[in-house]
């Protein structure tokens, strides 16, 4: 997936490079277990991108529902990315997600911002 | 089924029940079922979003982990609504069923939540959204899970805890409480968790 949309039922993720080094993972809709697949695929892919020091932005502001499985995606994207020496921001968590990740006392555990480009901002400074 | 069950889920059948096959696909139409339902039950979008959450992460721990991802087996969901005046107090019990391998329901548990990985979680969740969460062996076979989630119970409260103080995006990490830290892991009725 190159810049590209994939367009799935339950709604749409995308990867773009922002800047070099900065890639953007957006997704919408529903992330359940049976989409989570996809977030961890994209994730994998965009951290994969990354050559040397960078940052994958996850905005997640289209996001209406996120279980078990797809808090458990993140984890991975997450342990993966530092694991390569990159940074990982979530963004634009909307109250139901955000409150997944609470419940699960993970919301200390991922940078977080409120916009994409706060985000972006956060993320150029790793 | 355990004796602290609300005497409207021992005494009446349920309002609702539901066979759906062991099949991801079909998970978000339950959730949206479930949902619509608890609104109109009364429960804020908060609590019916929980409560259906709730629901997701024990039809998919039945599906991976009771049936082994194996396609087109059984699992039954009921629903009773609760009354004002029942030992519980307004709410409602879904209890959920299966004809998956049985566990001992003591071995059941999330992980240790300072344990940073994949996974583990569903159970966790499911004990903090709801004010009851009980497993227990069906007779012949499977496993039911036996869920109440109160209008006003703990659970509820916690729900309007973990929104009312950020508004979603703008709280920051170090603004964080966790109001999810307790939680309500017993069955009972409703005068001794208030």
């Amino acid at each position: 997936m190159s810049n590209g949309r994939a367009e799935q039922e339950g709604g749409d993720i995308a990867i773009r490079e922002h800047q070099p080094g900065m890639m953007v993972v957006s997704m919408d809709g529903e992330v359940d277990i049976m989409r989570s697949p996809e977030l961890q695929t994209a994730l994998q892919d965009a951290i994969n991108r990354i050559k040397g020091k960078g940052a994958v932005v996850v905005d997640l502001s289209g996001v209406t529902y996120m279980d078990s499985s797809g808090v458990a995606t993140l984890v991975r994207g997450l342990q993966l990315s530092r694991k390569k020496g990159v940074g990982l921001v979530l963004c634009s968590l909307q109250d139901r997600v955000r409150s997944i990740f609470e419940i699960a006392r993970l919301d200390t555990v991922f940078p977080m911002a409120s916009s994409l480009d706060e985000a972006i901002d956060a993320a150029s400074a790793v | 089924m355990p004796d602290s069950l609300p005497s409207t889920v021992q005494d009446s059948p349920p309002d609702i029940v539901l066979r759906v096959v062991s099949d991801v696909r079909y998970l978000a139409g339950v959730r949206e079922m479930v949902a619509g339902v608890a609104k109109r039950l009364g429960f804020s979008h908060d609590s019916s979003s929980h409560l259906a959450l709730a629901v997701d992460e024990a039809l998919c721990n039945v599906i991976r982990h009771g049936y082994q991802q194996e396609l087109g087996r059984p699992i039954w969901m009921k629903l009773w609504p609760l009354d004002d005046d029942g030992e519980y107090g307004p709410g409602v019990c879904i209890v959920i069923e299966d004809e998956a391998k049985q566990i001992d329901p003591a071995k059941i548990k999330g992980r240790d939540l300072d344990d940073i990985r994949p996974g583990g979680l569903g159970v966790h969740i499911i004990r903090q959204v709801v004010d009851c969460a009980e497993y227990a062996p069906r007779e012949h076979a499977g496993m039911r899970l036996t869920l109440i989630k109160r209008l006003d119970g703990p659970s509820a409260q916690r729900a309007r805890a973990l929104t009312q103080d950020c508004g979603g995006m703008a709280c920051g990490p170090t603004q964080t409480s966790h109001p999810a830290g307790e939680r309500a892991d017993q069955c009972g009725p409703a005068g001794g968790g208030q």
